[in-house]
């Protein structure tokens, strides 16, 4: 064996790593065990899918009636804009807390294969990408019905929807990477998510703030409410859904749309600051990921 | 040991791979335990599980990484699978490599066998569509056609297994990375197994074994390594390194004793010694099939003992009993042998063992009331029997055989004709 050539062997393998340098395969395998999960997910119940409609639906019940005591259903298309919330709402739950123990109850697939790590957290946007999209039917059918007109603006929504999107995926990133060594990370996470459903303008319409706006260190309530980036999410799509608020003087009842994000922050410099903060968390979620995939099959 | 046939291209290279686990000796898991001990040093030791391990492995060939357990075989197995990232060396593989450290990953018991030989396929690194085309050869060469629709929750553990298995060697690889799977499954399985990888090791795929089974390491392997403590300690024929292997495993367990440590006994004699040999005396170290064997085994008598017997169990890799001879039957009564007296106790027969690794259980005990044991020494020493013409079973003798036409049949065939 003294004549052999190792050139040929080509670049010595590298080890685990987030991606592995294999999109095809990263795609492959995230499609595959979303598709399974999704699958599993009703396994055996005998409505199936249509439980995933009836959560929502239910949720969006309880708060619209406790809500209409308060006379909030006085908002025009209030129901449809909370079922909306709810639904988003749901996804970015179900994305990040879903995200959190992930890889570790993953644990057979990580110390036993060889595959790009970052297919296990995907994987979990993935199906909870699916469910959203079975709830945006329901979402769509309860918004005709509640008789919102199709309008232009409506083709910023995939775009809402991206940005919902990045946001839970940065988040699940960093989730599921800090898991494996902090198992704190999972309580405090779903403290976080309570906080954030009532802090994201779904139940609480943004003219509720407004009214009770002030200076805090200088800087007013609404604008600093605006840097969580899911109340620009849902602000946005409802200013993308029902146009912006307009009063008609002549009937004296203002028809409510939503007023843009970057209205309701104060700028569109202001605006900068959620959008970057969702960046940030994809480009350092990822980060975190990427360095400690190679070490996720001893650590767990 | 097999020929290697292969084209002697490499196929694997191992160079200088190092690779070490922090060990924290205090696990500290919550930030509540962080917060209340924020000055306590979470400490941790370095476990060198490999250290500077270089080999090559030719396309091809049957390739042996034996060790004992915590030498660093299986950390070397998942560094060779892309599972763990060695510290320092580098690792070539070409080609497409499937590991067997565990099988039916990704199997889920509410899926039936289709759902779950994509997914399986798909993490071993097929495509969809490769995954799914190969479905019908999957299921054909399980033998499960007839439970395809069944879930696989109710599938018994052999046929999960049989599944599993099929699906890792439909994945077409070039290289094979076989951790001890064939621990599970039942003597026949395990035998399908290695015909398999004869099979495809045949056809030029490379395959690299971890085991602790020197019976298969000399059977199967054209090279093979030793591991201790994370280091290579022998290289080279299987044969060699088995032995060495066994060596290392006696000084271990048994330093003072010529023969080791799993004694039995009251103490009475003791087994100095034991050995096979032809009839002429000597000692191969392997035995022909067909031939005359003698087994021996010198005795050390530390008080006076009478009539005693020397009995050796044959056992195969399985543990199976496949011989036990004995002196007890022709010498029943041996006479008294006093203290310090050295005996010989020899048994012969025919060598009708199939070919492969026995170990031997030699025990020295007397017929008094009921069966007093004197001293007993189990499977520290082994023999290997080779041969060509085994049939499968677990003894070759002689066989006569004759195939006659019946009279009627001949009409029947006379009238055709």
């Amino acid at each position: 064996m003294n004549t052999v050539d190792y050139a040929e062997l080509g670049p010595p393998i590298r080890g685990p790593s987030a991606l592995s340098g294999d999109w095809r395969r990263f795609w492959h395998l995230t499609f595959t065990i979303a598709r399974t999960e999704f699958k599993l997910r009703f396994y055996g119940s005998a409505l199936g899918y249509v439980w995933q409609l009836v959560r929502p639906l239910l949720m969006f019940g309880v708060l619209d009636l406790v809500y209409s005591l308060g006379k909030l259903g006085a908002i025009p298309h209030y129901p449809a804009m909370l079922l909306s919330g709810v639904v988003m709402f749901n996804f970015f739950t179900e994305a990040t807390a879903g995200a959190v123990r992930c890889v570790v109850d993953r644990e057979n697939f990580v110390r036993k294969i060889q595959f790009p790590r970052l297919a296990i957290p995907f994987a979990v946007i993935l199906t909870a990408c699916f469910n959203l999209g079975v709830n945006f039917f329901a979402v769509a059918i309860f918004t005709f019905v509640d008789g919102v007109k199709p309008r232009v603006q409506w083709l910023e929504l995939p775009l809402i929807l991206l940005m919902l999107l990045i946001f839970a995926s940065g988040a699940a990133m960093l989730l599921s990477a800090l898991f494996v060594r902090l198992r704190d990370v999972q309580p405090i996470w779903d403290v976080v998510l309570q906080v954030m459903f009532y802090a994201s303008l779904i139940l609480i319409p943004i003219e509720r703030i407004q009214a009770h706006n002030k200076p805090i260190l200088g800087v007013s309530l609404v604008h600093l409410w605006m840097i969580n980036p899911l109340a620009d999410v849902m602000e946005q799509y409802r200013h993308a859904l029902l146009g912006p608020t307009k009063v008609i003087l002549s009937g004296k009842v203002p028809t409510r749309g939503g007023i843009s994000a970057a209205a309701a922050i104060g700028g569109y410099p202001e605006l900068a600051i959620p959008v970057g903060l969702v960046l940030l968390l994809l480009v350092g979620g990822f980060w975190v990921f990427n360095r400690s995939a190679p070490h996720i099959a001893e650590n767990l | 040991m097999p020929d290697y046939r292969g084209n002697g291209r490499p196929a694997i290279r191992v160079d200088g791979v190092s690779k070490a686990f922090r060990i924290p000796e205090e696990q500290m898991h919550t930030l509540k335990e962080r917060a209340l001990h924020p000055l306590r040093r979470t400490g941790h030791h370095t476990f060198r599980a490999l250290e500077d391990v270089s080999f090559d492995v030719k396309e091809g060939e049957f390739f042996g990484i034996v060790g004992r357990n915590g030498s660093g075989k299986s950390t070397l197995l998942k560094c060779l699978a892309g599972i763990y990232s060695a510290d320092r060396g580098n690792i070539w593989i070409r080609g497409r490599m499937s590991p067997f450290i565990e099988l039916g990953v990704g199997f889920n018991p509410d899926l039936a066998a289709r759902d779950n030989v994509v997914l399986n396929g798909i993490m071993l690194g097929l495509s969809p569509r490769e995954a799914r085309a190969r479905y019908d050869h999957v299921i054909e060469f399980a033998e499960l056609e007839e439970f395809q629709e069944l879930k696989l929750k109710n599938y018994s553990s052999g046929m999960h297994v049989r599944l599993a298995f099929s699906v890792a060697i439909q994945v077409d690889a070039d290289v094979l990375l076989i951790d001890e799977v064939l621990a599970v499954g039942d003597a026949s399985f395990q035998q399908k197994c290695f015909d398999v990888f004869n099979r495809l090791r045949d056809a030029g795929t490379t395959i690299v074994l971890v085991t602790h089974d020197m019976g298969a390491v000399t059977r199967f392997c054209h090279q093979a390594v030793l591991l201790e403590r994370g280091e290579i300690v022998a290289h080279g024929e299987p044969e060699d390194v088995a032995n060495h292997y066994l060596e290392l495993n006696f000084n271990r367990d048994a330093p003072e004793h010529t023969v080791g440590a799993a004694r039995a006994g009251n103490g009475a004699a003791r087994i100095v010694d034991a050995w096979c040999e032809e009839l002429d005396g000597t000692q191969p170290g392997m035995y022909l099939q067909g031939h005359e064997l003698r087994f021996c085994a010198r005795v050390e008598f530390v008080r006076e003992v009478e009539d005693p017997g020397l009995t050796v169990v044959f056992e195969n890799e399985s543990e199976v009993q496949v011989l036990v001879a004995s002196t007890a039957i022709e010498h029943e009564r041996t006479g008294r042998f006093g203290v310090g007296e050295e005996v010989v106790f020899s048994v012969e027969f025919t060598n009708v063992l199939a070919p492969g690794r026995y170990y031997t259980i030699v025990t020295i005990s007397r017929l008094g009331r009921g069966l007093e044991l004197l001293d007993r020494s189990a499977r520290e020493m082994s023999i290997v029997v080779q041969g060509s013409a085994s049939r499968g079973g677990v003894i070759d003798i002689p066989i006569r055989s004759s195939i006659e036409r019946s009279p009627s049949s001949d009409r029947r065939h006379a009238e055709v004709g």
